[in-house]
Formats: C-alpha cells, sequence, structure tokens
C-alpha cells in the first residue's frame, strides 16, 4: 500500500472538484480523522484511480468512434467487422485483472476493520487503553452510555482522542445507521442483533455524525456530535458530568423512550434497566410484568463480549 | 350520524393540505372529462371492442407504454416535489411526513410501475414480431398480466387521495414498515398494489419465456434470435426465479400487519432482517430485469444505425446470461453494513464485482459495433450512444460501491443515491426513451418527430447530468438519503441548488417528449413502408403498424439479422411469393381479464383497509372468473382469406 | 391459439399422447412446467423463512411441544395415496377410459378432502386447544404460513379437478380436456412433494430436535 501514496499525490481531480464545491473540508468522507476512516479514504482513493482508468478509456474509445465514424462520407466502412476472438478476450481479461487489483486490497480492509486501530495517545484514566461505549438509537435521537464511566449521554459523545474506542451499536425501536463520516463508515443499529463498531480519532476536534438509515419522521434531525478530547481533558470531563450532572431517573428514561427529537444533553447515572439493552418489544413486556424471552433472537442481551456479533466480531 | 359520516370522511380522505385538494381536483375533473369524452363521442363500445379487451400483444403493447407513461409523470412530479423541498436548506414546502410518503412513491412508482411496465410494453410489442410469431404463447395470460399491472398501479396511486400513502420508502424495511410503528393503511397500499401487480410481472415472465423458447419462426434457432428477444428470454427466467421471493416477502408482511403474525417485527422473535434478505434477494436482480431488456434494445438500435451486425453477438449473449446468474448471489452487497461477518462481506464484494466484467466486455462489444461503422445519428441513436459513457460512470461507482469497507462510507448516502440514478435513468430511462423512439412508428405507422426529439434528448441528458454529478460529492459530504431537509452551513446548499436546477431541466426534456407525442400525431411523417430505419431484424419486415395477424405468410429465417439479410437477398421478402395465403387461426377478444383485474382490486381495496366484507367478495369472484374462463371452450376465430387479402392491399405492400 | 411452426412437425405430433397432439397442449403444458418452478422458488422462500425463525419461539410452545405424530402420519398417508390415485387417472387418461379417468380423480378429491379436513382439524388444534396461534411467535407465523400455503393449494386442486370433471362429463376426452387433466395431475404431484419436503423439514426436525 505504500506505492498508493505516490499515486495519491498525482491524483488532482478530487482538489479541482474541492476547490469548486468550496472547502475541501467539507467533503468529509475525503477528509479522514481517524485511523478507521483513513483506511477507507485510501481505498476509495484507490478504486477511484481504477475506475477513473475504465472511464478514461471507454471515453476516449468512444469519443475516437464517433468522430471517426460519425461522418457523413462513411469511409472506413466495414459491414464484415463482427468480432474478433483476439480483441474480446483482452477486454475479458483486463476488467479481470482490475478485479483483482481491487478485491485484494478490499479483502486486506475487512480483515483490518474487525480489530481495534492502534493507540496513539497514552491514556491516563481509561484502562486496558480502548473505551466501550454502548450506543442506542430511539426514534429520533442516539443515547451513549459509558459502562465504566457510569454516566450517559444523549445526541453527543466525548471520546479520547487517540484511543480506540469500542461502540456497542443497538436500536431501540427502527433500524438505523451509526456515521461518522470523518472517523469512519457506518454499521447499523437493530433491535435483534447489536453489532460493534471501532472508531478513533487522531486528534481533538468535534465530528458530526447522523443517522442514515432513515427511520421516520425525525429521521432527517438524528445528528449527534462526536467530541474528541485529549485524554486529560476526557476524564476531567467525566468527572465532571458524574460530579454535577442530574441522575438519570427510570421516569426521565422512560420519556426519552417517546418518538422524538431531543436536545443534547448528560446524566451522572443510569437505572439498571438501561444497561440491559432492551428493545420496544421486551421494554413493554417488561412494564406489564412479563418475563422477557432470552430466546436466540435477542443474544445481544446478554453484554458478554461474545455474543456481540457483527461486522468486526473476531477482535 | 351526520357527525360520525364527516368524521369517516375526514380520516377516509386524505385532509388537511391545499395539495392534495389540488390533485383531488383534478383526478376528479381528469376522471369526468374522460368519461364525458367517450360519451360523447360514443367511444364507450370502441373503448372494450379495440382494448379494454383486446388480446393483441400490440395493442397490450401500446396500453403498457400509455399507462407507464402517465405514471412516470407522476413519479416525476414526485421527484420535482423532492428537489423543491430540498433546494435551501430548511424549506417548508413539504413537511417531513410529506416528503416521506413523496419518496417512497417515487421509488415504488418508478420501479414497479414504470420501468417494468415500460419495458414489458416495449416487448410485447417488439418480441412477437422479432420472431416472426402472431402472437404470444398466452394472449389471454398476456391481457390479465396488463390489466393486474394496471389494477396494482392505480391502488397504489389511490393511497394519495384516500388513507393516505405508504412512507417506509420503496425498500420498506422492517421493523420501521410494520404496524406498531407505521399504523394505517400507507403501507398496506404499498404491499398489495405492489403485490397484485407482481403476479402480473410473473405470469409475463413465463409468458415470454414460453413465447421465445417455442414459438420462433422456422429456421430461428437460438442463436440467430435478434438481441433484444435474446435479452427478453434471461429476462424473463430472472422473472420467473426472482418474483417468487418477493410475492412472499409482501405476503409475510401483509400478514404480519393484518393478521399480527411475527415475521418482521421486533417483538415475539420476528426478524427484521429477514425482510432485508427477502427484499434485496428479489430486489437485486430486479435491477436486472429492468437493465437486461434495454442492453438488448441498445443492441438492436446502435447495431441499425451503424448499418453492422452486433460486434461480439456470441459473446453478447453470454454475458448477459453471466449476469442474469450473478444476479442471484449479490443481494447482501445492499446491506454490507447489516453485521455479516468479514468473510461474508468478501464473498459478496467480490461476487459484485464480477457483474463488472461481463458488463464491460458488453462496453467494448457496443464500442467495437460502431467501429468501423457508417454511424447515422438519428434520435434512437442518440439515445443509446449516450447511454455508453453515462451509465459507464453508473457502472464504475458501482464496482466502487461494491468494496464493502468502502461501502460503510457510500451507504444510503447520496453517493449511493448518484450512483442507482447513473444506472436507472442513464441505462433504463435513456433505454426505454430510446426503445421508444425507435419502435413508435412500429406502433402507431407514423414517427416521432426527429428535431424535436433531438431537442428533448440533449435537454433531458444535459440536465440528468447537471442533477446527478454533484450528487456524487454530496454523498462525499454526508448527505444521507431520504432528509426531508437540512441545516444550513453545511456546504451542501450551492450543490443542492444545481441539482435541483438539473431536476427542472430533465422535466421539461420530459415534457417535451409528450409534446412531440402529441404534435407528432397530428403532423408526424407516416411510414409507409414498414421499415422506416433500414432495420435488421423481423418486426420491420412487416406493415406499420403490423396487421392484427402480425405476418401473412410466417417469414422463414437462414441468418442472424434476419430481415437485413432479406433485403440484401432480394425477393426472400416480397410478398409477391407464390405462396397463397391460408385462414389465420387468432384468439378472440375477451373481458374476462380485466374484469379479474377489477375483482383484484376490489380485494385489494378490502385487505387495504381491513373490509374483509369487501375482501372476501372480491376474491370469489377472482375464482369465479378463472372458472369462467376454464369453461369457454369458443376462444378462437379464423382470418379468412379474403380479408388477408384485403388488409394486405390496404398497407400498400402488396407489390 | 396463434402459433408459429414448432419444431414437432404433424405426422410427429399425432403419436404423441392426447395432451400433447396439439400445439396449444404442447405450449400449455410447458408454460405449467414452468410455473411449476416458480412454484419451487415461492416455496423455497417459505421453507427458508420457516427454518430461519423455527427457533423463534419467544418463551411460547416449540415444535416438540406441538407436534404429534399420529395426525401428521394420517395426512401424509392420505396425501400420499390421493397422489397415488392422481397418477392412476393420468393412467386412464393414456388409455382413452374416461369412466376411469373420472373415477379415480373423484377419489383422488375424496381424499384431498379427507387431508384438507385432518389439516383444519390440526391447526385448529394448535390455534385453539393449545394456545398457539399464528401470533403467538415467528416460529408459529411460519408454521401456518408455510403450511396453509400448501393447505391451499390443495384446496385450489380440488377445486380446479371438479371443474374438469364437469368438462370431462360434458365433452370426453379430447386433447383439450386431456390436456387439462394432466396438467392437474403434474399440480397435484407437485403439492405432494412439496408435503413431503414438509413432513422432513417441518415434522421430522421438529420432532427429534
Amino acid at each position: 500500500m505504500k506505492n498508493l501514496k505516490a499515486l495519491i499525490k498525482p491524483f488532482l481531480l478530487i482538489g479541482v472538484i474541492s476547490m469548486l464545491t468550496g472547502c475541501s473540508d467539507k467533503i468529509a468522507v475525503l477528509n479522514p480523522q481517524g485511523p478507521v476512516a483513513r483506511s477507507q479514504y485510501h481505498l476509495i482513493i484507490w478504486s477511484l484511480i481504477m475506475m477513473s482508468l475504465v472511464l478514461a478509456i471507454v471515453l476516449i474509445l468512444f469519443v475516437y468512434v464517433l468522430a471517426r465514424f460519425g461522418r457523413k462520407k462513411g469511409d472506413g466502412y466495414d459491414p464484415n467487422d463482427t468480432g474478433n476472438r483476439k480483441l474480446e478476450i483482452i477486454w475479458m481479461i483486463v476488467p479481470v485483472v482490475i478485479c483483482v487489483l481491487l478485491a485484494v486490497p478490499t479483502v486486506k480492509t475487512l480483515f483490518t476493520l474487525n480489530h481495534p486501530p492502534k493507540a496513539t495517545a497514552a491514556s491516563s484514566a481509561i484502562a486496558g487503553k480502548t473505551l466501550t461505549i454502548d450506543v442506542t438509537s430511539v426514534q429520533w435521537k442516539w443515547l451513549f452510555r459509558y459502562p465504566d464511566q457510569k454516566i450517559e449521554t444523549v445526541n453527543y459523545v466525548v471520546i479520547p482522542a487517540g484511543t480506540p474506542v469500542k461502540f456497542r451499536l443497538h436500536a431501540y425501536d427502527a433500524m438505523n445507521a451509526f456515521w461518522v463520516p470523518e472517523l469512519g463508515g457506518q454499521q447499523y443499529t437493530m433491535t435483534d442483533m447489536p453489532m460493534k463498531l471501532w472508531l478513533q480519532a487522531d486528534k481533538p476536534g468535534n465530528y458530526t455524525g447522523r443517522s442514515s438509515n432513515y427511520s421516520g419522521r425525525g429521521f432527517a434531525h438524528m445528528t449527534f456530535t462526536v467530541m474528541a478530547r485529549k485524554a486529560n481533558d476526557f476524564d476531567s470531563w467525566a468527572r465532571n458530568v458524574k460530579d454535577n450532572k442530574p441522575a438519570l431517573t427510570h421516569e426521565k428514561y422512560m420519556e426519552l423512550l417517546k418518538p422524538d427529537t431531543v436536545k443534547a444533553q448528560a446524566f451522572s447515572s443510569y437505572p439498571e434497566i438501561v444497561s440491559k439493552n432492551l428493545n420496544e418489544a421486551q421494554m413493554k413486556a417488561l412494564m406489564n410484568g412479563e418475563s422477557i424471552d432470552t430466546d436466540s433472537s435477542m443474544d445481544g442481551m446478554n453484554m458478554d463480549d461474545d455474543s456481540w456479533k457483527g461486522g468486526h466480531n473476531n477482535d | 350520524m351526520i357527525e360520525s359520516i364527516k368524521s369517516f370522511m375526514g380520516w377516509f380522505f386524505v385532509t388537511g393540505d391545499p395539495m392534495i385538494y389540488g390533485a383531488d381536483a383534478s383526478i376528479a375533473l381528469v376522471s369526468i372529462g374522460i368519461v364525458a369524452v367517450l360519451t360523447y363521442f360514443k367511444k364507450w363500445k370502441w373503448l372494450w371492442d379495440e382494448w379494454l379487451t383486446s388480446v393483441d400483444h400490440k395493442k397490450i403493447g401500446i396500453m403498457y407504454i400509455l399507462a407507464a407513461l402517465l405514471m412516470l409523470f407522476r413519479g416525476g412530479i414526485d421527484a420535482l416535489m423532492m428537489r423543491a423541498q430540498l433546494t435551501l436548506p430548511n424549506m417548508h414546502f413539504l413537511d417531513a411526513e410529506h416528503y416521506n410518503q413523496v419518496f417512497t412513491t417515487h421509488g415504488t412508482i418508478m420501479i414497479i410501475f414504470v420501468a417494468m411496465p415500460f419495458i414489458f410494453g416495449l416487448m410485447n410489442i417488439a418480441v412477437p414480431l422479432q420472431i416472426g410469431a402472431r402472437d404470444v404463447a398466452y394472449p389471454f395470460l398476456n391481457a390479465l398480466s396488463f390489466w393486474l399491472f394496471f389494477m396494482g398501479a392505480m391502488l397504489f396511486n389511490l393511497s394519495f387521495v384516500i388513507g393516505g400513502s405508504p412512507d417506509a420508502g420503496w425498500s420498506s424495511y422492517a421493523p420501521y414498515a410494520g404496524a406498531e410503528m407505521n399504523p394505517g393503511v400507507g403501507q398496506n397500499y404499498y404491499l398489495l398494489g405492489v403485490q397484485i401487480s407482481g403476479i402480473g410481472s410473473l405470469a409475463t415472465g413465463i409468458n415470454f419465456l414460453v413465447t421465445i423458447l417455442k414459438m420462433r419462426a422456422p429456421g430461428m434457432t437460438l442463436f440467430k434470435m435478434p438481441m433484444f428477444t435474446w435479452s427478453i428470454l434471461i429476462t424473463s427466467v430472472i422473472v420467473v426465479f426472482a418474483f417468487p421471493a418477493f410475492t412472499v416477502a409482501l405476503a409475510l408482511m401483509t400478514i404480519d400487519r393484518l393478521f399480527g403474525a411475527h415475521f418482521f417485527t421486533i417483538a415475539a422473535g420476528g426478524s427484521p432482517m429477514l425482510w432485508a434478505n427477502l427484499f434485496w434477494f428479489w430486489g437485486h436482480p430486479e435491477v436486472y430485469i429492468v437493465l437486461l431488456p434495454v442492453f438488448g434494445i441498445f443492441s438492436e438500435v446502435i447495431a441499425t444505425f451503424a448499418h453492422k451486425t452486433l460486434f461480439g453477438y456470441a459473446v453478447m449473449v453470454w454475458s448477459m446470461v453471466a449476469i442474469s446468474l450473478l444476479s442471484f448471489i449479490t443481494w447482501l452487497h445492499h446491506f454490507f453494513t447489516m453485521g455479516n461477518t468479514a468473510p461474508v462481506n468478501a464473498f459478496f464484494s467480490i461476487s459484485t464485482m464480477l457483474i463488472a466484467i461481463p458488463t464491460g466486455v458488453k462496453i467494448f462489444n457496443w464500442l467495437f459495433t460502431l467501429n468501423k461503422g457508417r454511424i447515422q445519428f438519428t434520435t434512437p441513436m442518440l439515445w443509446a450512444l449516450a447511454f455508453i459513457p453515462n451509465f459507464t460512470i453508473g457502472g464504475v461507482t458501482g464496482v466502487m460501491l461494491a468494496m464493502a469497507p468502502a461501502d460503510y462510507q457510500y451507504h444510503n448516502s447520496y453517493f449511493l443515491v448518484a450512483h442507482f440514478h447513473s444506472t436507472l435513468i442513464a441505462g433504463t430511462v435513456f433505454g426505454i426513451f430510446c426503445g421508444l423512439h425507435y419502435w413508435w412508428p412500429k406502433m402507431f405507422g407514423y414517427m416521432l418527430d426527429e428535431t424535436k426529439g433531438k431537442w428533448s434528448f440533449w435537454i433531458f441528458m444535459i440536465s440528468f447530468n447537471i442533477c446527478f454529478m454533484p450528487m456524487y460529492f454530496l454523498g462525499l459530504m454526508g448527505m444521507t438519503r431520504r432528509m426531508y431537509t437540512y441545516p444550513a452551513g453545511l456546504g451542501w446548499t450551492p450543490i443542492n441548488v444545481v441539482m435541483t436546477i438539473g431536476a427542472v431541466g430533465m422535466g421539461v426534456g420530459f415534457a417535451l417528449i409528450a409534446y412531440n407525442i402529441v404534435w407528432s400525431a397530428i403532423h408526424g411523417n407516416k411510414d409507409k413502408t414498414g421499415d422506416p430505419w433500414g432495420g435488421r431484424t423481423l418486426e420491420w419486415a412487416t406493415a406499420s403498424p403490423a396487421a392484427e395477424y402480425n405476418f401473412a405468410h410466417i417469414p422463414e429465417v437462414s441468418t442472424r439479422d434476419a430481415f437485413a439479410a432479406m433485403k440484401e437477398d432480394k425477393g426472400v421478402f416480397t410478398t409477391k411469393t407464390a405462396k397463397p395465403y391460408e385462414p389465420i387461426h387468432m384468439p378472440n377478444n375477451t373481458g374476462i381479464p380485466v374484469i379479474m383485474a377489477t375483482f383484484m382490486f376490489i380485494a385489494g381495496f378490502g385487505c387495504v383497509f381491513e373490509w374483509y366484507w369487501m375482501a372476501v367478495p372480491g376474491l370469489i369472484g377472482i375464482v369465479i372468473c378463472m372458472i369462467a374462463r376454464s369453461f369457454v371452450y369458443d376462444d378462437h376465430h379464423y382470418i379468412s382469406v379474403n380479408e388477408i387479402k384485403r388488409t394486405e392491399a390496404g398497407t400498400g405492400r402488396l407489390s | 391459439m396463434t402459433h408459429s411452426l414448432l419444431s414437432l412437425n404433424e405426422k410427429d405430433r399425432s403419436k404423441m399422447p392426447l395432451e400433447y397432439s396439439t400445439e396449444e397442449g404442447d405450449l400449455r403444458i410447458v408454460g405449467f412446467w414452468i410455473f411449476l418452478a416458480a412454484e419451487l422458488v415461492l416455496f423455497g422462500t417459505l421453507f427458508g423463512t420457516y427454518l430461519v425463525l423455527q427457533s423463534h419461539t419467544a418463551g411460547g410452545p416449540t415444535a416438540k411441544d406441538l407436534f404429534e405424530i399420529g395426525p401428521v402420519m394420517a395426512e401424509t398417508i392420505v396425501l400420499l395415496v390421493s397422489s397415488f390415485t392422481c397418477g392412476l387417472s393420468t393412467i386412464e387418461l393414456r388409455r382413452h377410459n374416461k369412466k376411469g379417468l373420472i373415477g379415480w380423480l373423484i377419489v383422488t378429491i375424496l381424499l384431498g378432502l379427507v387431508f384438507v379436513g385432518l389439516e383444519v382439524n390440526e391447526f385448529y388444534t394448535y390455534a385453539v386447544h393449545e394456545g398457539a396461534p399464528l401470533s403467538r411467535s415467528a416460529f408459529l407465523s411460519g408454521f401456518f404460513v408455510l403450511l396453509g400455503t400448501h393447505g391451499c393449494h390443495v384446496s385450489l386442486g380440488i377445486v380446479w379437478i371438479i371443474g374438469i370433471l364437469l368438462q370431462l362429463a360434458r365433452r370426453g376426452i379430447t386433447p383439450v380436456t386431456a390436456r387439462k387433466a394432466f396438467m392437474v395431475g403434474l399440480y397435484w404431484h407437485f403439492l405432494d412433494v412439496v408435503w413431503i419436503f414438509i413432513f422432513t423439514a417441518v415434522y421430522l426436525t421438529g420432532l427429534v430436535i
């Protein structure tokens, strides 16, 4: 992948377009701010180069053929030119080669994304050098729970820069998708299969996240901010929330679960029920005093690591 | 009493929006107008005898195309409404609920009620003529297919004024589309409207598969068939194997919503992911159901106007076969982000990329058909030529989307929206416009005006690029599909403004096509030869429009591009041959298909509102129609030799 | 029906069985085979759905709790025998024996009716007596819809055979009635094959696992 960087530099098309559209940092996907987004960015640029090549060949041939044989005179007309085994084999092999050139880095990246990115900043208080955050999508808001810090935030999430963060994704009701384009690609949030997404920010900064899977009326407003902070700042922020923010009471939590949009907020604690990652049906059953079923479709209730399936499950 | 009627009306009819009242009024006015015109000119009998009861594939094709054009208008209005709402940040032209309904109906209508019926229309027009047959294998079933599509479309469109439109997206992902989160009748309209027309599509697939396999003119072996016929043969196979899965998926969600089952619900062990799998197991092959036929159209048109036979015929056929097989093992690429393990995503990434190989081969074969040709820039040819670069852009971005880790960044963003419009507009829409202009004289006996045709082409094609090229960057900037609005300050505004301008341009292009149709109906050049373009295949060997029986003598075929060969080899094709005419055996018209489809509509409407007193009689009506049909033995007639002589003389082609 | 020349000429055709003796009969039978292929995909999708949801019992009754081998064996035997008698009717058709054909078709629909009756009784027992209706769990939704679809097909087949019986009685064995009787036979055997899959994939695995 090293020679890749050399190829990226002369690739000015993107630069030109970004100048046309304003400022390059507005094209979030092409402005990666973390290792996950960067590996995807490399893949995107590599495929863009290969595909531009293909497009260029087609366009050159297209223009040549029209210019040469579109004239009224009709010279060079040869109605018996109906096939050419050699040529046809060539344009069957070339796409095969291109597919191989694209498939190899694709598969490599797929398996790389299974593992946490390499931490770049020393973390002070974060044990094990990774941070776990449980994400629940609710119509139409995002709930973030810090199981180690025992705090909860809504519609914004603070992470230590340079530390791999494991987002465990889960939906309370409709299916949504958790996407922070500058930090990395998305994964769905679902009621019947929790998933895991590794992300990491290179440096402190604010990054916009949004749901990318339609979930109803308030969907367009389902955004959140990822605030990457220096490790020490993260620790003091967490302490501050613990000390100064209100507790998330059961009543308040039930309030949050109603389909609506809400403001960003933080809580110093959460009720025990939250950590069960219940979905809407299970919550209703629980409220009615029924036992909630624990059969196969609901593995995710169990917070045991092995049961967290998903795109990145072999770390 | 009056109060309860009032409250029922308020619930039954969609209320509260001036746009809806406008639509109500215009629908009422148009309906009254149609009834008045038909009554005034005493055309009811004509309509019934000549059209509603017709089993003639050519008339059914025309009805498909007219209905599809109407639906294209509706879908296009939806698109313009969405673009109007998104032009600037924080607009209030539509609210979230309306916007959600509009993108749902736009997607559903464009795929199910425009792309498919338009293609079915063109294949009805062209395939039996191309293979030298007198009709399709099952003319009755063909009429039934059309009426099922038509009634399904009407049922779906009724949701706009009665009860409320669906708003879960054309892919209707569970659990959002389930009764819990999406109460009301809108989603029921989607499920039943699409189901009814889907049954018709399955029947069409079977019909054309048998027609092409069993009814070709003598001498036309499989590898002498025109490429469009090949594309329809392969498409029919895909229809037969993909549609039943969709029938089941729709039925299961209907049962979930109407009878409280738990296939896709959150509760009681339902699996929302199962819906995604079933939907796309049909949905991906569906993409090729609407693409392969236009590949066929482009092959015909490019060969005709390059004045060459198609380059690499066998490879063209085998690449379509390869695409059809691969189309069944790529469905998972629609949800790479649904938590599949890395090996699974790797498999589907690679299988998806593989589709690029046969598709690329086809692009090069088209380019080499043009090479050493004598290219003639007619309107159909312009659409076909524009397809090559524009579709290639859609194709290469498709390969980019196939790379799963990169797809995590593109998925559900405007990058994806741009990609599938690049393939579906530059492929399917360019293709159906191409076929429309190409076969119009065969359908109606006069040409569409070339100047207006070319203007509409350039306006539509350039506007398409203005609308959709910027969209790729909008996706990379993080704008996701199905957002009804967006805040200012993200840098999205200029791109959205440009896109809206492009969309309006496409609307103008379409309006010009519509105007051209009306203008040419009055002033268009008559096609007296039956072969206005210098065609290469058999549909041009008969009069325009073709007589009821298509060919007075069934042509005999000895080579590919059969008609081109006949013309070179003068004398073979003229009807001056010594052979006498024989009486021709043709199917009778029948009212059963339209009546049966009407019962289907009644049953469907009953199910939408869960009014079983209405649904059950509808279903009984369907069974009675089937039984009635089974007892009809007198279902054909003979066209006498004298009548054939008269008809052939009337075309002026009896030299 | 309209048609171009088919691959067979008329001389070859006259040696074919009656149902294939006209071009129209030939076309319809080919189309019906393709229809059965589509039906196969339809049932395949339902089987797939059932197998995915089989374990999703949501705390409700499982397959093992519900299924009893007795009634299931009865249904199986009745349907298999009906398939056999349907086969006999096709043999009588080939012999141009109208009485035999009608007789065996009547036996077939009687057995079909017994099958439907047994199945309705089974459904009723589950849904009402055992408290396991389709809305109880995803597993039961899958079960009732898969078997219900098959049962509806059998019921429709019975109506279809009755229609053909009336036509046979009135018109005798002609190329058209022969084709219809032959096609309904194909349909009936197809439903039998589907049942064998149901018996294995639903009942046997359900009783064992």
